[in-house]
């Protein structure tokens, strides 16, 4: 392979935030400005779709790995992808160029910056998700808070301030013990590189540690209870592109750590502290939901439920199992496809009723048909009914968990009750029943842009309901060879 | 073939939910009524293929989910059981659309409906042509949401809505039960594929396993949580209270769903899986206790309402029990012939109910109707075939199956089984008290509505009448036709070949002459009684209302299962979710963690901030205290 296709992903979001910021903004030419982001995710999203073409599904081996020295004998920039990494890059391409379909309503002064900030966050994303060295790794994670901090303090509601400080003092102080983490490990091996410390093994008398380091960066990430109060309020002040690439993209950076160094690096720690995982997991599933049942703001109350939702996901990873994560990566595709939809849907009244209060609508149902048939859909992929990806997931994880615990798997279906009910409440008292608002009645059914976005977020998630193999056959063999290999570790108690 | 029967409901959904309104109101009706009568067409031939020539297949559509070492696909399963099944469900639901389209023609949202109707048909077929257990649980949902859809369909009515989420969260609780037993049985036997199951299970007869800290036999433990999906769905005690409410729903739903199909589901589950109930003693007597207790509780409930749907409702969770009291003693034929002659009897009574609210312009007490047989002569006709076949009256369908469980129960020999036999012949009294009353009350006496003028009310359109006459064919001869083969001893020609399994083979015994003897006879003499206490002699009845007052009140009130439950689960988890909202994530976690932190840093710096005053002396006198205290410290040490 010539052809640096990953560094390519990587680079070419910024090469366009590049253009754009060069290119004078005003309002004449926010149209322009747009269709130059728009093309360049949009080539992003075609170039990833090759990439996974071209991807072999019988190994798990990185692939297109590309290795270029940047400090001599410290750190390689490395990149390559496995069956894991892949599907959220595509998650990755594939969202963004809705984000930037979506900005025409929602953002209203600096269309150009926002462009770029969403730009530059993809750049980081992707890099997130394809690196193989430490430190690399590290640089892109941490990155990405940046934009997103941007996003959330510029563009934000009326608490921005308050909300984007509490998001990233949050995942910024989880994610200094990492860097130690990090430095120790080189320090202990003498390698930040993920592949040779695959195969080195770390001493279990650090794993311990390390783990817990990693853990408490991935944890505010992720966010598992109880640091979650900042995706709540950093969900309600972000514009709808904001939430949707916080609930879509970043949520899932979490959940890819796991996998990839939790697991592959410290399978000791991570038998040790399974269960803190479960008890943390199933609380959060619990909880939250109990909470979202309670909310008032449309928001909110998909932000808690997305907390529920990676509850499933750290719960099924954890089971260390096929079935476990393989479920939960298909959770977190699915997660990352019907959030974003229901924060575009949310999105979508919001910028025609300025209210995310769920009082100020109902009834809505005959005015705008169109909106009310999508928002159905993703609702019932959000309380995962069997025929949409929701369900796949769901189900996956809980039959790992169920073989490893009884008692988990039964509190964790509760959770599946309890996530009906308040997806249901809300749709019914958002959509259906008498209009009593009559300003509700001018308001206008999806536009096209809207029903580009909304549809092409269908589209998957019914697909991917009724035929999920594409999906598993990526991931099966990464994952299959991931659990052998920590099988062997723990083991031979390396 | 086969894949047409499942593909044609579902085309006409799609082109009329999408298209219909492309293609118009009309066209819709036609459309899908006519693909969905074709499906009926095709699975009559099935049904008799399978009965003439012992017809079976498996046939695999396509893979589903593919994870380790567990393979779904999506499948179709067609032997006696599912044959059966295909029939009953095309046949009513072909017959309710086009009923649908009599009684939906003011409705402004025909082609919704339609759409919603033949998606349930897909849904409801794709259940019972599983072979395995996460197909099935897909077809279930499936069926649970289209019931959502249909039960919500007056989006406007509050009260509908509210009934259509509490149908979908009652019936979650069940699918709870129900997807742990799934997960149970892949533990176990790392398959979900019925016959592979099946025959698995010989070789955990003697596991135990520890239960949230219950030893109990695994396959007790299987049967038990496929039992809590199976009451979910089927409208069993404890988890019934979505039933009656979804009544809110369009009557052609109603008779289709909420009688004829879905709520039978679990019935069928059970029914499925006998391979595995078999062998499980403890969860069949429970099964007989809930069924017996079931059919008991909504009759006596169904003696007091006043709402003609929710009558027929709770008669409806009444035989569901009977259905189930019959798997229970291990007589799954006999329940599957109740199911299949029940479909006719209630889809025609409440159809029937539909064209009686019809005329009265969408009145559904019976307090307010009377006094209009000669009116409505067809549907007075047909209603009274349907009650004369839903008490039993002999030689009508119910007479067949209603007996024979009666009679299986007793057969069975053991304490669970009488007592079940004696629930059963007081039960089959009181449904025929309960229906009596009904159709007394509705057709006969004065005329009590005081906002129509009787003149008004009119028959309902020949459309609207047609499919009840099928029905009323049904509900008359399905009994006497099919008895022989569903329930017959057999021979060479057993039609249920290995679908159903019997460990040991159900008695060829009959129960003593007078036992046979009993319900017909109480059935008939229930008509005089009904016919005294709510036509002749009103008062009777009105004093021993008065004597009775709280049992009245108790039964009124559906023994206040609603109110109990609101105020264990509906509240209190509502109270438990702004405990944990406002107070343990706002104060606790937010108040130390993050808001905290930064108010004791801002405190903190606010008295830092003190010490830069800009004022030399105080700097100075800092800084003598601090060395006179360093230099204490060293001259000490």
């Amino acid at each position: 392979m010539n052809f640096p296709i990953l560094s390519s992903l990587i680079l070419l979001p910024s090469i366009g935030a590049l253009f754009l910021f060069f290119t004078k903004s005003n309002k004449e030419n926010n149209f322009s400005v747009k269709y130059v982001a728009l093309f360049t995710s949009l080539v992003n999203f075609l170039l990833s779709i090759y990439l996974w073409i071209l991807f072999d599904q019988t190994t798990s081996e990185f692939q297109f790995v590309e290795e270029r020295v940047w400090i001599e004998n410290f750190i390689n920039y490395k990149v390559g992808v496995d069956g894991i990494s892949i599907l959220f890059i595509l998650l990755t391409t594939f969202i963004t160029p809705l984000c930037i379909i979506s900005v025409n309503n929602s953002i209203k002064n600096r269309l150009s910056e926002f462009l770029i900030a969403v730009l530059i966050m993809e750049t980081f994303m992707i890099g997130v998700f394809c690196s193989l060295d430490l430190v690399v790794f590290y640089l892109f994670f941490e990155a990405g808070l940046i934009p997103m901090f941007l996003i959330i303090g510029i563009w934000g509601g009326t608490r921005r301030v308050y909300s984007a400080f509490k998001f990233f003092l949050y995942t910024l102080l989880g994610s200094v013990l990492m860097l130690v983490a990090i430095i120790s490990i080189y320090w202990i091996t003498g390698t930040t590189d993920v592949v040779q410390l695959y195969e080195l093994g770390i001493d279990t008398k650090y794993q311990n540690l390390l783990w817990l380091a990693f853990f408490s960066s991935f944890a505010v990430k992720t966010p598992m209870w109880p640091v979650h109060t900042w995706l709540p309020d950093a969900h309600v002040e972000a514009p709808t592109a904001g939430s949707v690439l916080l609930a879509a993209i970043l949520l899932k950076m979490a959940g890819y750590g796991f996998i990839r160094f939790s697991i592959g690096l410290f399978p000791i720690a991570s038998e040790i502290f399974t269960p803190l995982i479960y008890v943390l997991s199933l609380i959060a599933i619990i909880f939250t939901s109990f909470i979202a049942l309670m909310q008032e703001d449309m928001k909110k109350l998909i932000a808690y439920s997305s907390v529920a939702h990676m509850g499933f996901v750290t719960l099924g990873i954890f089971t260390i199992q096929q079935q476990g994560i393989e479920g939960s990566i298909i959770q977190m595709i699915s997660h990352g496809l019907v959030a974003a939809a229901l924060f575009l849907c949310v999105g979508v009244v919001y910028d025609r009723m300025h209210s995310r209060l769920i009082d100020t609508y109902g009834g809505i149902v005959s005015i705008i048909p169109k909106y009310s048939v999508l928002f159905m859909v993703f609702t019932l992929s959000a309380l995962g009914l069997p025929g949409t990806s929701g369900f796949v997931g769901e189900f996956l994880i809980l039959m790992a968990a169920f073989k490893d615990n009884f008692l988990v798997a039964v509190i964790a279906s509760l959770g599946v009750i309890i996530g009906a009910a308040y997806m249901l409440w809300l749709y019914k008292r958002v959509i259906f029943g008498k209009l009593i608002n009559t300003d509700l009645k001018k308001m206008l059914d999806l536009n096209k842009s809207e029903m580009v976005i909304l549809t092409s977020l269908t589209v998957p998630t019914l697909f991917f309901g009724f035929y999920p193999e594409p999906l598993i056959n990526t991931i099966e063999v990464s994952i299959r060879d991931l659990i052998e290999a920590y099988n062997i570790k723990i083991a031979s108690k390396i | 073939m086969e894949i047409l029967i499942l593909a044609l409901p579902l085309i006409a959904s799609i082109i009329s939910g999408f298209f219909g309104r492309l293609i118009g109101d009309r066209n819709s009706e036609i459309f899908t009524s006519l693909l969905v009568s074709i499906s009926a067409i095709f699975s009559a031939f099935i049904l008799y293929e399978v009965i003439i020539n012992q017809y079976q297949e498996n046939i695999v559509i396509a893979t589903w989910i593919n994870s380790g070492s567990l393979n779904v696909n999506w499948s179709m399963k067609i032997d006696s059981l599912s044959a059966v099944m295909l029939v009953v469900v095309t046949s009513v639901s072909s017959l309710v659309h086009i009923y649908s389209i009599g009684y939906m023609s003011h409705d402004p949202h025909k082609p919704r409906f339609m759409a919603y109707l033949s998606l349930f048909t897909f849904a409801m077929l794709m259940l019972v042509t599983s072979d395995n257990f996460i197909q099935l649980f897909f077809g279930w949902e499936g069926v649970g949401l289209c019931s959502y859809f249909l039960i919500g369909f007056w989006f406007k009515k509050d009260t509908a809505n509210s009934a259509a989420i509490k149908a979908f969260i009652v019936n979650r609780v069940g699918d709870f039960g129900f997807a742990l037993g799934i997960f149970l049985i892949f533990y176990l036997f790392g398959t979900v594929n019925y016959s592979e199951v099946f025959d698995k299970i010989p070789t955990i007869l003697e596991k135990d396993l520890i239960f949230l800290g219950i030893k109990i036999g695994a396959i007790d433990l299987i049967c038990l949580l496929l039992f809590i999906g199976a009451m979910g769905k089927s409208a069993q005690i404890f988890l019934h209270t979505w039933l009656p409410d979804a009544m809110e729903g369009p009557t052609p739903v109603s008779a289709l769903i909420h009688a004829a199909t879905m709520v039978t589901a679990g019935v069928f589950l059970v029914v499925r899986c006998s391979p595995i109930y078999e062998y499980s003693e403890l969860a069949l007597n429970i099964i007989t206790i809930v069924g017996m207790s079931t059919a008991f509780f909504a009759a006596t409930v169904a003696l007091v309402q006043t709402d003609i749907k929710k009558i027929i409702a709770y008669s409806t969770c009444s035989q569901l029990g009977y259905m189930f009291f019959a798997t229970g003693v291990g007589a799954y034929n006999v329940a599957m012939f109740h199911l299949f002659t029940h479909a006719f009897f209630k889809a025609l009574l409440f159809l029937g109910s539909g064209s009686v609210i019809h005329a009265f312009k969408d009145e559904q007490d019976i307090n307010k109707m009377g006094g209009v047989w000669k009116k409505l002569p067809y549907t007075y006709t047909l209603m009274i075939i349907g009650t004369l076949a839903l008490t039993g009256f002999p030689f009508l369908s119910g007479f067949y199956s209603k007996d024979a469980i009666i009679e299986f129960a007793y057969l069975r020999g053991n304490t669970v089984g009488y007592y079940a036999a004696g629930i059963g012949v007081l039960t089959a009294f009181l449904t025929s008290i309960y229906s009596w009353r009904l159709i007394f009350k509705t057709f006969h006496g004065n005329y009590n509505n005081k906002e129509i003028n009787i003149e008004e009310t009119h028959e309902s359109p020949l459309v609207m009448l047609i499919p009840l006459i099928f029905l009323s064919v049904g509900a008359i001869f399905a009994g006497f036709t099919f008895k022989e083969i569903f329930i017959g001893h057999g021979g060479t020609n057993y039609f249920w070949q290995d679908s159903i399994f019997f460990l040991k083979p159900l008695s060829t015994e009959h129960p003593p002459i007078w036992f046979l003897f009993l319900t017909p006879t109480l059935v008939i003499l229930s008509i005089p009684v009904a016919y005294y206490l709510f036509l002749k002699n009103k008062d009777l009845t009105d004093r021993i209302v008065k004597v009775n007052k709280p049992l009245h009140e108790f039964l009124k009130n559906k023994w206040y299962f609603d109110e109990l439950y609101d105020e264990i689960f509906v509240k209190p988890s509502k109270k438990f979710g702004l405990f944990l909202w406002k107070f343990f994530d706002l104060k606790v976690i937010d108040g130390l963690g993050p808001d905290g932190i930064s108010s004791i840093i801002k405190k903190f710096s606010i008295k830092a901030n003190k010490f830069q005053s800009g004022f030399i002396y105080q700097y100075a006198f800092v800084m003598l205290l601090g060395f006179s205290a360093l230099l204490t410290f060293l001259i000490v040490k």
